[in-house]
């Protein structure tokens, strides 16, 4: 009897999920460009920056870059790094705040339309389709039209667009989490639907958001500087990438440094938050899991 | 088919009552009150009773769902308004600059196909070589330099380097003159579909090494077919389908979402002209501009419903049964 026993090979315990995001190459380019991004941008907003980003200096303008100015001065002899930096801050706090309010109403909105279904999901997802309809620029356009720009009205028009996109996303896994035996269990022993929602479809719907989040916060920073080149963002002369961008169109031919640095900085970012959403998606997409 | 396609249309009508009252209640929400917005500071100067009989004439003495329901009522009769800015009904404004964005996508789609298609089947077919290594690269810049910087850096190339001012403002229409008028678009269209290309290499390339993992590949390939013929037949068809989601997707947006590109290179598109309705706060124009992009959006949702139908026959089947 005891010699029909046979031994079982234990597979080997999954390497936890930070060392398998750094196992990615494109996660660990983007965590260090990311990195180098937020040091940036928290020097930026701790006042760290060589000189000030809006003194005006009428001396020193449309100086190359130099020893004293690292990435040279603009028409108004204001330090480009320095602005860049400002800059950085200014981009930062718009991406995380938009993202963090669209992540939060889309994944609720998301998740309740799928646990619900029936008419609460109907009336979702319709209203969602009707903001789909719309290009991300132009419906940004509209909201900073009816709320007048600024800053936070930046935020809460990228946040407009955003949200249906991770309410579709949360959708489809609720669907199937609810189905689960344990949210089965979890109502048996009479937990209510607020709490089943909570603490047991939320955690397992979490993986493609979490890489949701990451092409969130690329998106935005590029729609931020969008809306600044266009003067409907950050207003002048707080400094913004994109308002960066659009001041040196006219000056390009004479300080093409105006144009090369926040081009740069704005490419550097979004690459950034892509490689990681790529790196994140390798590591929680069990679809992909185990194909490299 | 046809059963398909009418049940698709018929879906949509749902979405484009939400479209017209979005952008109806949009529009009102906007700070002021409309006959200041149309007369400008003239509005200062009119009496209680002028403005009483202003408001009764273009209906604001209305309740909000009467003044919504003759709104559609009138669109649904194709009149869209009027702009006071253009003195023109809105429909005309937004027909006569229709054809500028439309051509500028539909070269921006061919564009970003040609490049992206290619580039994504070859990085496909050569997984993991340096040349698979080098598209991917590529997709990663076009993805990350957002159209704006594009286009200001093909001006300061151009100028710069070529002496050549793409537009200064005077653009030529198609029918006047072709060469002309391509010189005009090809680097907008450059512009936009470089970004565009990068997005459809990387689902080209992922959506082929999918189908090339496929058992009926491997089939193909134990009959003796020719490579050429799996890879035509077989395997970019099976591809296509995702590719179709996105360029239905990216077109719906070209046709409305190249504001920023048209301003670069002062064309006068559909961009720039809800750009200007914005800042000329022109509501009339703003509000039929929106409803217009959106739509088009809906239609050409409906056109990559119908593509798919071509590529794949189980899916209207499906859908049906």
């Amino acid at each position: 009897m005891q010699n029909n026993i046979k031994t079982l090979d234990i597979p080997k315990k999954e390497p936890g999920f930070a060392r398998r995001l750094l196992r990615s190459p494109s996660g660990v380019v983007g965590i260090l460009i990311i990195t180098f991004y937020l040091a940036v941008a928290v020097a930026g907003a701790l006042g760290l920056t060589p000189h000030s980003p809006l003194e005006q200096n009428r001396l020193e303008r449309l100086k190359p870059p130099s020893q004293v100015y690292r990435m040279g001065t603009d028409l108004y002899g204001r330090d480009v790094a320095s602005r860049i930096m400002d800059g950085a801050t200014n981009s930062l706090r718009v991406a995380l705040a938009s993202v963090f309010l669209s992540g939060t109403v889309g994944t609720l909105l998301g998740a309740i339309s799928g646990f619900f279904g029936g008419l609460v999901d109907q009336i979702i997802m319709r209203v969602m389709d009707v903001f789909f309809a719309f290009p991300a620029i132009l419906l940004a356009l509209l909201v900073v039209v009816v709320l007048g720009p600024g800053l936070n009205n930046t935020i809460l028009a990228i946040a407009v667009v955003y949200t249906p996109i991770f309410a579709r996303v949360a959708r489809g896994p609720t669907l199937s989490v609810r189905e689960m035996d344990y949210v089965t269990s979890a109502r048996c022993v009479g937990a209510s639907d607020t709490r089943i929602l909570l603490r047991h479809v939320l955690p397992n719907i979490l993986p493609p958001l979490i890489v949701q989040v990451s092409l969130a916060l690329s998106w935005s920073l590029l729609t931020e500087a969008g809306l600044s080149f266009l003067g409907l963002g950050t207003r002048p002369p707080q400094a913004s990438w994109g308002v960066m961008l659009s001041e040196s169109r006219a000056l390009a031919e004479m300080a093409p440094w105006l144009m090369i640095y926040p081009g740069l900085a704005i490419m550097l970012g979004v690459l950034g938050f892509n490689l990681l959403g790529d790196g994140l998606r390798d590591v929680l997409d069990p679809r992909l899991r185990g194909k490299r | 088919m046809a059963r398909y396609i009418a049940q698709r249309a018929i879906a949509f009508i749902p979405t484009v009552l939400g479209i017209s009252l979005l952008v109806f209640f949009a529009i009102r929400m906007i700070p002021g009150d409309a006959i200041t917005a149309m007369l400008g500071t003239e509005a200062g100067m009119l009496t209680a009773n002028q403005r009483a009989a202003l408001e009764e004439y273009f209906g604001l003495d209305k309740p909000l769902y009467e003044q919504y329901l003759s709104w559609l009522g009138n669109l649904l009769q194709g009149d869209m308004g009027y702009s006071v800015r253009h003195g023109q009904p809105v429909l005309d404004v937004i027909l006569a600059r229709f054809p500028v964005t439309l051509e500028l996508a539909v070269m921006a789609v061919l564009i970003a196909l040609a490049i992206g298609l290619t580039f994504g089947v070859l990085s496909a077919i050569f997984h993991n070589s340096p040349l698979d290594l080098l598209g991917q690269l590529f997709a990663l810049i076009g993805l990350a330099a957002p159209n704006f910087l594009i286009g200001t850096l093909i001006i300061y190339v151009l100028s710069v380097y070529f002496g050549i001012l793409p537009n200064a403002g005077n653009y030529v229409e198609l029918t006047e003159d072709p060469v002309r008028n391509l010189q005009q678009l090809i680097f907008p269209a450059i512009t936009l579909g470089f970004a565009f290309s990068a997005s459809v290499m990387r689902m080209t390339r992922s959506a082929m090494l999918e189908v090339l993992g496929q058992d009926y590949i491997r089939t193909a390939r134990s009959k003796g077919l020719k490579e050429r013929t799996i890879l035509r037949r077989h395997a970019l068809r099976n591809a296509l389908i995702p590719i179709v989601t996105l360029v239905g997707v990216e077109t719906g947006y070209l046709l409305g979402g190249t504001v920023i590109v048209e301003e670069i290179f002062t064309l006068p598109g559909i961009g720039r002209l809800t750009y200007n309705a914005i800042s000329q706060r022109d509501y009339a124009l703003i509000q039929g501009v929106t409803l217009f992009i959106a739509m088009n959006f809906v239609v050409i949702n409906l056109i990559v419903d119908f593509v798919y139908t071509l590529l794949d026959p189980r899916i209207s089947y499906a859908k049906q049964h």
